[in-house]
C-alpha cells in the first residue's frame, strides 16, 4: 500500500479503472464514432495543412479532446459525488495537506485522460490501417511536443474538475458547467476545423481559448505544422495551468464549500 | 494539572442563515481528561454535532479554540488529525471499494502503510471479517455503521469520538461495539460519546455535559448526577386524564405516568390525587431515577447551570 497522498492518488485511480467499461472504453467508442462520421462525410471536402488529409488532422484532434475531457471528468465526478454521498469525510478527517489532495486527484485526472487518449489514438490507427483508401501516417514527427501537451492539457483540466467538482453543490450545476464552459471551449478549440477556415471575429475569440492553443501544439507534434507558434501555445497553456492550479490549492486551502 | 485529553475553551460558533445569524454555541468550555469516557448528551439542536465537527476540523469556529492533547485543532490541525478517531453522526461510505480497500486506503491517508495485522484484529473486533472482501454497497445499515467505527481507528488515535454511533443498530451489535470501545477505553484511550440513547450514556459514561441551545446547562459526573436528582420516581399506567393538580410535574407517555417523589408521604399524596378524581391507577411501581430524569430535569430549567 501507498501512503499519504500517493494513496489517495492509487484510490483516485482505481476507483476509475473498476468502472473503465464507462470511464475509458465508452469514451473510446465516441471518438472513433466522431472520426466515422466526420471523418467519411469531410474527407474530400475540407482542406487543412498542405500534405495532411483531413482525416489525419482530426485524429490528434480527437486524442487531444479525450485527454482532455476525461481529465476533466474523472476530478470533477470524483469530488462531486463525494461531497453528495458525503464519504468525502473520510478525506476530510486526515492529516492531508491541500497539496496532497491537489497532486493526487489532479495526477490521477492526468492518468485517465493519458489512458484514453492513448485508447483513442489506437483505436483510431486501427481504423485507417483497415481501411485501404486513406493513406494515413500517424507517426508522430515530433513526439516530446505531442507527450507535453498531453501532459499539461490533461494537469490543466484535471485541477479545473477539481475546482468544478468543489463549487457544484449538485450533479446539475456539474453538467451546466460541463455544458456551458467545457463544451464549447472544446468545440471552438479547433479539433475539427483548422481555425484558419474560420471568419475572422471567430478566429480572433479562439485565439483567447486555452483549449486552442493546447489542441494546437499537439497537432504540431503530429505534423510539424500548427496555426502558431508551438512555443507560443507552451507559453499559454503553461500560464493557463499555473493559474488553475493557483485557485485548486487556495480552494483546497481555505476548504471552500467542503470544511463550514 | 495533566493535558487534558480534550479542551473546549470559550468554543461559540454562529451560522448566517436566510433568517439572520443563529448562534448554535454559545462559549462552551469543559474539559475531558485522560482515559475518561464523557458523555454529551443534548436534545436535537442543541449543538453536539456543530461541536464535534468543530473538533474535528469539518467546521470551524467563530471564536473559542478546541486542543486535543494540548494540540490546537485548527492552527495545528494535521497533527491534531492523527490524535482524533471521529467516527460521524452520517451512515456514509464509499461505493467503489470492498471493505479491506477502503481500511487499507485510511491507513495510507495517515502514512501507515503495512496495517492489515491492525485491520483484521478491527474486523474481528467488530464481527466484519467475513465481510472483508465485499463491496460496501453489500453491507447492512448496522455493518456500515460498524465499519464507520473501524475507519476512525485505523491510525489507533488515542482520543476516540463517537457522534451518535448506536442509532439504528439492533441491540445485539450495541453491544459488541460497546463491548469493543470500553476495551479501548481501559487500555488507556479517552472516548467523547454522544448519544440519544441515556441509558447506555449512565451505563458507560463517567462524567457527563449537557447541552442546550448551545449551552452547557449541565456538568458533572454521572453518579453527582443521579445524586442531584429527585431520588425516587413513582410510576404508574392511566386510561384517564391526569387531575390537574399532578399533570404540571408529571412526565406523560402515552398511558403511562412518571412523577418525581422524594419520600413516602409524597407517593401517598399522588396517589390520594389520582382516587380522589376517581381514578385507578394500574402497574404502579417505585423505581429509582435514572440519568432520562436528570436529562429531562435539566432541560426543563429545573435543575441550575453546574459549569
Amino acid at each position: 500500500m501507498m501512503t499519504g497522498w500517493t494513496a489517495l492518488f492509487y484510490k483516485e485511480v482505481l476507483r476509475f479503472w473498476k468502472v473503465g467499461f464507462q470511464t475509458v472504453a465508452a469514451p473510446v467508442l465516441t471518438a472513433v464514432l466522431y472520426l466515422l462520421i466526420f471523418g467519411h462525410v469531410l474527407e474530400d471536402h475540407v482542406q487543412v495543412y498542405n500534405g495532411v488529409n483531413y482525416t489525419a488532422f482530426l485524429i490528434p484532434g480527437l486524442v487531444m479532446m479525450s485527454v482532455l475531457q476525461n481529465a476533466f471528468a474523472n476530478s470533477s465526478s470524483s469530488m462531486v459525488q463525494s461531497k453528495i454521498m458525503g464519504n468525502l469525510v473520510f478525506l476530510l478527517l486526515t492529516p492531508l495537506s491541500h497539496w496532497s489532495w491537489f497532486f493526487a486527484y489532479t495526477l490521477s485526472a492526468m492518468v485517465r485522460g493519458m489512458v484514453v487518449g492513448l485508447g483513442v489514438l489506437l483505436a483510431t490507427g486501427l481504423f485507417i490501417w483497415q481501411s485501404s483508401s486513406l493513406h494515413v501516417s500517424l507517426l508522430p514527427q515530433e513526439p516530446l511536443w505531442v507527450l507535453v501537451f498531453a501532459l499539461s492539457g490533461a494537469a490543466m483540466l484535471g485541477a479545473l474538475g477539481l475546482i468544478a467538482g468543489l463549487w457544484a453543490e449538485k450533479f446539475d450545476q456539474m453538467a451546466a458547467f460541463q455544458n456551458f464552459v467545457i463544451m464549447p471551449m472544446t468545440f471552438l478549440s479547433g479539433v475539427f476545423y483548422s481555425i484558419h477556415s474560420l471568419p475572422a471575429f471567430w478566429q480572433g475569440v479562439s485565439h483567447l481559448n486555452p483549449f486552442f492553443y493546447m489542441i494546437d501544439g499537439f497537432r504540431y507534434g503530429f505534423f510539424g505544422q500548427s496555426d502558431v507558434s508551438p512555443w507560443l501555445s507552451l507559453g499559454v497553456v503553461g500560464v493557463s495551468l499555473t493559474l488553475v492550479s493557483a485557485l485548486a490549492l487556495h480552494l483546497l486551502r481555505i476548504g471552500f464549500k467542503i470544511r463550514g | 494539572m495533566p493535558t487534558p485529553a480534550i479542551s473546549f475553551q470559550s468554543v461559540s460558533k454562529t451560522f448566517q442563515t436566510a433568517k439572520g445569524a443563529f448562534q448554535a454555541l454559545h462559549e462552551v468550555s469543559f474539559d475531558i481528561q485522560e482515559g475518561e469516557f464523557f458523555g454529551l448528551l443534548g436534545p436535537n439542536g442543541a449543538g453536539k454535532t456543530t461541536l464535534i465537527s468543530i473538533l474535528a476540523g469539518l467546521a470551524k469556529s467563530s471564536s473559542g479554540h478546541i486542543k486535543v492533547q494540548g494540540v490546537d485543532v485548527a492552527s495545528q490541525s494535521a497533527q491534531a488529525r492523527r490524535l482524533l478517531g471521529i467516527v460521524p453522526q452520517e451512515l456514509v461510505f464509499d461505493p467503489f471499494f470492498n471493505v479491506r480497500e477502503a481500511l487499507q486506503f485510511q491507513s495510507g491517508y495517515f502514512g501507515i502503510r503495512r496495517n492489515d495485522a491492525w485491520i483484521d484484529e478491527l474486523l474481528d473486533s467488530l464481527g466484519l471479517a467475513d465481510k472483508a472482501n465485499n463491496n460496501m454497497r453489500q453491507l447492512s445499515g448496522g455493518m456500515k455503521r460498524r465499519m464507520l467505527v473501524a475507519q476512525a481507528l485505523v491510525h489507533k488515535p488515542p482520543v476516540i469520538v463517537l457522534d451518535e454511533p448506536t442509532a439504528g443498530v439492533d441491540v445485539e451489535l450495541r453491544q459488541t461495539l460497546w463491548q469493543f470501545i470500553a476495551k479501548l477505553n481501559k487500555q488507556g484511550h479517552s472516548v467523547l460519546l454522544t448519544t440519544h440513547y441515556l441509558e447506555e450514556a449512565e451505563a458507560l459514561c463517567n462524567r457527563i455535559a449537557m447541552l442546550k441551545q448551545g449551552q452547557v446547562v449541565a456538568l458533572d459526573s454521572t453518579s453527582e448526577l443521579l445524586k442531584a436528582a429527585s431520588s425516587n420516581v413513582l410510576r404508574f399506567k392511566l386510561d384517564a386524564q391526569l387531575p390537574a393538580a399532578l399533570a404540571g410535574k408529571a412526565r406523560v407517555t402515552g398511558r403511562i405516568v412518571q412523577l418525581p417523589a422524594n419520600d413516602a408521604a409524597e407517593i401517598e399524596r399522588y396517589l390520594a390525587a389520582v382516587r380522589e378524581a376517581g381514578l385507578v391507577a394500574e402497574d404502579v411501581e417505585i423505581r429509582k431515577a435514572d440519568l432520562e430524569d436528570v436529562f429531562l430535569d435539566v432541560m426543563a430549567g429545573t435543575q441550575g447551570a453546574r459549569a
